[in-house]
């Protein structure tokens, strides 16, 4: 059954349009409200839908963190895993289980600060993972720390004055790492962000997606920025549309212009397609393509 | 289940350590290995790359040992026999995602070509020092099981031992190598695949409407279901139910930790693999692991000459520790005498077991050379005495 196909009802109330790709058994989630990590949820599962998958196409990993939640509330196969290793946790489960598609999930201080390195050797091999990453300027599950992606002056707990080290531009750090497919919303752009699920769910290689989004308890408050709905009025007056962003376009300061868009749309063969393809030219009869994991 | 011809390489061979646990991984049907290169353990991958291709499996060679560990839970996960190798340094990085593969009940093994140490220390001399980093090394309360081979035939062997325990048990298996043996050059017997036996992945046989991911069975260990099959189960590094949800609270605490460490405790005579001899009439029992159980013979056979009665006591298992038979020996002995390459560490479990009812003494030093036969005789004689 597809997620469209689900008609379910609980007496006569319809079931959460997105019951069969949520864990209901688990709601409430922990997420405060405004926050905007649901929204990126919603529009992956209607992105799935849209591509006409089945909750039994796809794994879901997570590293730590507010986003590393969202692993346990999908209904799929989906792993929670340490602080910064999603990535390299799903390479296992990507190169065991090449006939499923493999999206890693997770939040901007686990993949690219702590898991930084696996980020960018995933980029660079072209591993076939779709690494969505839910950027909120801050480590904000323990308590609003400096993140590697907290703009100049912005303040967190141990930026107590404001932040004055440069922050990563994520969508930057993906293209020079060689990634395949590189886009950029906000948590405001709905109908896009989930066109550009759809599109990188069907595609190839490693593919990058930020969304920035709102922490309306720890980092919007402790900035004097109003609440998570203030910041999607932000995000409404101030991104612009721009797919051909120069890497300097594409930096965030404190508040200032977000430029997003689809910045890379190019095709390598993946990790896997390039080991068959050598392998198998160089060693010819004696190669044996790699085992696929599950019951014989 | 009897091994897939394919990965296994009958005939006598003439291997070093390295290369027969590489061999015994083939043939224990591992087909998927992420590594990082680490001396004196590289030689393992590397002889992976050059036969993986040829088995249908897949080496990757990672950017570190973090990910190493975390892409061979990942491929197990995906429902491949999975391994890593490593030394030392890289073994003190797997640590925390050794706590996860315990936490998930993940199948995989870790083997430790153990060098020098701590830090850099020694890189192409051996040591015996990370035993307690393998029992002890991730945070949490944690069983293990770890072997120690002590002849490159061994590394074949205890490889698919190590395999199929961790397949049996889920949960990561560590083979505690050293340098010497790692690099010791030796005949090694592989036989027919169909003499070797194999325990298969423990795939689910529930439906996945009434699946539970962390129900036990009757021995404590849940079964695994597959990617894809509809189970849509979740699996964390939190504090988990039996359905796989993290439950934050001690009662859960209680139920999930305890399980993790009784289903070693209470599976442990299936675990043990000891080799014992002449521990009837002994007076003096010599317990070693490893490389430190060959050198040790000749100091038995000089003590023997010299009419002392002396028992031996291999740990080919030396975690979990056979406390009970420690128990039982020390009441009738003078004492235990253990050599180790490193300042005192399994020997902490043997003074435990003992419990002050004999004498317990340490032959050990810090790493870099194996003993001198001699120092473990004059110990042996002195506690005869």
């Amino acid at each position: 059954m597809t997620v469209a196909e689900n008609k379910k009802t609980i007496g006569n109330i319809p079931e959460h349009p997105k019951s069969l790709l949520l864990r209901m058994d688990r709601m409430p989630h922990i997420w405060c409200s405004r926050c905007g990590i649901g929204i990126v949820v919603g529009c992956l599962a209607a992105a799935l839908e849209k591509a006409g998958l089945s909750p039994d196409d796809i794994t879901i990993t997570s590293g730590i963190g507010c986003t590393g939640r969202v692993a346990g509330y999908v209904k799929v196969d989906s792993f929670h895993t340490t602080h910064g290793r999603a990535i390299p946790f799903a390479v296992g489960l990507a190169l065991s289980r090449p006939d499923l598609k493999h999206v890693v999930f997770s939040g901007d201080g686990d993949l690219v600060s702590i898991g930084g390195n696996h980020f960018i050797h995933a980029a660079r091999r072209n591993q076939n993972l779709l690494v969505i990453c839910v950027n909120n300027f801050t480590y904000a599950m323990t308590g609003g720390q400096l993140a590697p992606t907290t703009p100049v002056t912005a303040r967190a707990t141990t930026a107590p004055y404001g932040s004055f080290e440069n922050p990563f531009c994520l969508p930057n750090l993906a293209i020079s790492a060689g990634a395949d497919y590189v886009a950029r919303w906000t948590s405001l752009h709905i109908r896009r962000m989930t066109d550009t699920f759809e599109e990188a769910l069907n595609r190839e290689g490693f593919r990058f997606i930020e969304i920035i989004a709102p922490c309306s308890t720890i980092y919007a408050r402790r900035n004097k920025l109003g609440t998570g709905l203030d910041l999607m009025k932000y995000y409404y007056e101030n991104s612009e549309i721009k797919h051909d962003a120069t890497a300097e376009e594409l930096e965030i300061g404190f508040q200032t212009k977000i430029v997003v868009g689809k910045f890379v749309d190019k095709e390598r063969p993946s990790y896997a397609r390039a080991m068959n393809r050598h392998l198998g030219k160089i060693l010819g009869k004696k190669y044996i393509p790699p085992e696929v994991g599950g019951p014989q | 289940m009897h091994a897939d011809p394919k990965g296994v390489l009958t005939g006598t061979h003439y291997l070093d350590g390295d290369h027969a646990a590489a061999e015994g991984a083939c043939a224990a049907g591992c087909r998927f290995l992420a590594g990082y290169p680490i001396t004196p353990s590289t030689e393992v991958a590397e002889r992976c790359a050059l036969r993986f291709p040829m088995i249908g499996g897949t080496f990757i060679q990672m950017e570190d040992e973090l990910a190493s560990i975390a892409a061979i839970l990942g491929a197990s996960w995906g429902g491949l026999k999975t391994f890593t190798v490593t030394s030392g340094p890289g073994f003190s990085l797997m640590m925390e995602n050794i706590g996860l593969g315990i936490m998930m009940e993940c199948p995989c093994v870790i083997i430790n070509v153990q060098r020098g140490g701590p830090s850099t220390g020694l890189p192409t001399l051996p040591a015996q020092a990370d035993m307690m980093q393998a029992r002890w090394g991730s945070h949490g309360d944690y069983e293990i099981i770890a072997l120690s081979p002590n002849s490159p035939q061994e590394c074949f062997d205890l490889t698919i031992e190590a395999v199929n325990l961790s397949e049996q048990y889920r949960l990561p298996v560590m083979l505690m190598m050293d340098e010497c043996i790692g690099h010791m050059t030796e005949k090694v017997v592989i036989p027919l695949a169909e003499e070797i036996d194999i325990v298969p992945r423990r795939w689910t046989r529930e439906k996945p409407d009434t699946y539970l991911p962390y129900k036990p069975c009757d021995d404590l260990v849940p079964e695994i279901a597959p990617l894809g099959y509809g189970y849509r189960f979740h699996t964390t590094g939190l504090t988990h139910d039996q359905r796989g949800y993290p439950v934050l609270n001690a009662e859960t605490q209680e139920e999930c930790v305890g399980r993790l460490m009784d289903k070693v405790n209470k599976n442990a005579e299936n675990i043990y693999h000891l080799e014992k001899h002449n521990l009837d009439d002994a007076d003096v029992i010599l317990i070693s692991y490893g490389i430190s159980s060959r050198v040790a013979i000749p100091a038995v056979g000089k003590a023997r000459e010299d009419g002392i009665k002396v028992g031996e006591l291999r740990l080919i298992t030396v975690w979990p520790f056979p406390e009970n038979l420690i128990r039982e020996l020390a009441g009738n002995i003078k004492a235990f005498v253990m050599p180790e390459i490193n300042y005192g560490q399994v020997v902490l479990e043997v003074e435990r077991c003992v419990g002050g009812k004999c004498k317990t003494r340490l032959v050990g030093h810090a790493g870099g050379w194996v003993h001198d036969p001699e120092s473990i005789y004059q110990a042996i004689k002195e506690v005869a005495q």
